[in-house]
């Protein structure tokens, strides 16, 4: 039998075959995953905002993508993934208001998933698969059995990347 | 006058937040009566400070589709604001404003979603005409924008913006109905320097 483990909003965990790890209602903010296809451990962060550095509060390090991406990362190889075959996968960023303009609100699921593209890319980690922008919310899960990538969105077909 | 801190403020702040959703659920449900033609009573609202990691689930479970209306709002205050209410309150609304009989179920259409836009837009209005009466600030809003969608991912936007510089939102609950009681939540979301310029309105100051 296999448990699901869930993240919660600025939260992340890590997750071994046969579990799933899975997160709700993506919007805006980006489900980050890492994979090892070999020792079947993976690991999730659902963070909201693209750049700690640019907040005077930034505490919560799930929160914000650069550092959220790093403490991921540091977990899922304490668990014993090799760095080497670890591939992500994104999903979220949605714009789920049609807001004209750019203003903070209105882009900042763009600037989210730009942001995962850009800390992977400095840490050559590849990005096997996204499912990003557009305007409705995702659920998502990774299963770990297989390294699937679930995602659920109301009245579309599940999508698996 | 001695110094009042922060966590003071933030009480009279709820308090005038608290204030401000009476008036302007007063204001709504009359607007609202009237269009619908129906008699409508409200009850006191409820204003709640939560964690923004929690908001996703503050209104009903993450993954229950509810209704979200959106409008920026500008002029002497920079930010936006949002509406939100539960399936069974969207579709009661939307029955009523259309004619039909109350067991109606069936998908929103353009028309539905356009005379949901309609309500949420008077029911912004009135607040913001309550909060500009009170501060003396003009508020101007934009255009309403809808959304039917999980609550986790409509949330995750005034999440995303209180979250920009803090961990605490204000949810504000208000009840109106008659048979049928519509719940309905509202969240305003000003940027940093407009949050100061509502306290300074008030007379209150960090």
């Amino acid at each position: 039998m296999s448990k699901v483990i869930k993240v919660g909003m600025a939260d992340l965990n890590i997750c071994k075959s046969p579990d799933i790890i899975t997160t709700i209602g993506l919007g805006s903010c980006i489900g980050l995953t890492f994979y090892d296809p070999i020792t079947k451990i993976g690991g999730l962060v659902h963070y909201m905002l693209p750049d700690s550095t640019q907040m005077r509060n930034n505490t919560n390090i799930a929160k914000f993508a650069d550092t959220g991406i790093d403490a991921l990362l540091r977990k899922v190889l304490m668990a014993g993934a090799n760095r080497n075959r670890l591939v992500a996968k994104i999903a979220g960023g949605a714009k789920m208001f049609q807001v004209s303009g750019g203003s903070n609100v209105g882009n900042v699921g763009e600037r989210n998933a730009m942001a995962a593209k850009m800390k992977l890319r400095a840490l050559g980690i590849r990005l096997a698969a996204e499912d990003t922008g557009l305007n409705f919310g995702r659920t998502v899960e990774l299963h770990c059995e297989t390294g699937e990538f679930y995602i659920k969105a109301i009245g579309k077909p599940v999508k698996i990347i | 006058m001695g110094k009042i801190t922060l966590e003071q403020v933030n009480d009279i702040y709820v308090d005038v937040l608290r204030e401000i959703g009476n008036i302007g659920a007063g204001n709504a449900t009359t607007a609202i009566a009237s269009m619908l033609g129906v008699r409508l009573d409200m009850s006191v609202p409820k204003v709640a400070l939560l964690e923004v990691s929690k908001l996703g689930s503050a209104i009903c479970p993450e993954e229950e589709i509810i209704v979200g209306i959106f409008l920026e709002v500008q002029t002497d205050i920079d930010g936006s604001m949002m509406f939100l209410m539960k399936m069974d309150s969207a579709r009661f609304l939307v029955n009523k404003l259309m004619g039909r009989d109350m067991d109606y179920e069936s998908d929103f259409d353009e028309m539905d979603l356009s005379a949901l836009k309609e309500i949420g837009n008077i029911i912004a209005a009135s607040y913001l005409n309550a909060l500009s009466t009170m501060t003396n600030l003009v508020i101007t809003p934009s255009i309403p924008h809808i959304a039917v969608d999980m609550a986790a991912s409509i949330l995750s936007v005034p999440a995303i913006s209180f979250g920009q510089f803090g961990d605490n939102a204000l949810l504000i609950q208000t009840e109106f109905g008659d048979d049928v009681l519509i719940n309905g939540f509202f969240i305003l979301m000003p940027e940093q320097d407009s949050y100061e310029k509502i306290l300074a309105a008030l007379g209150l100051s960090v």
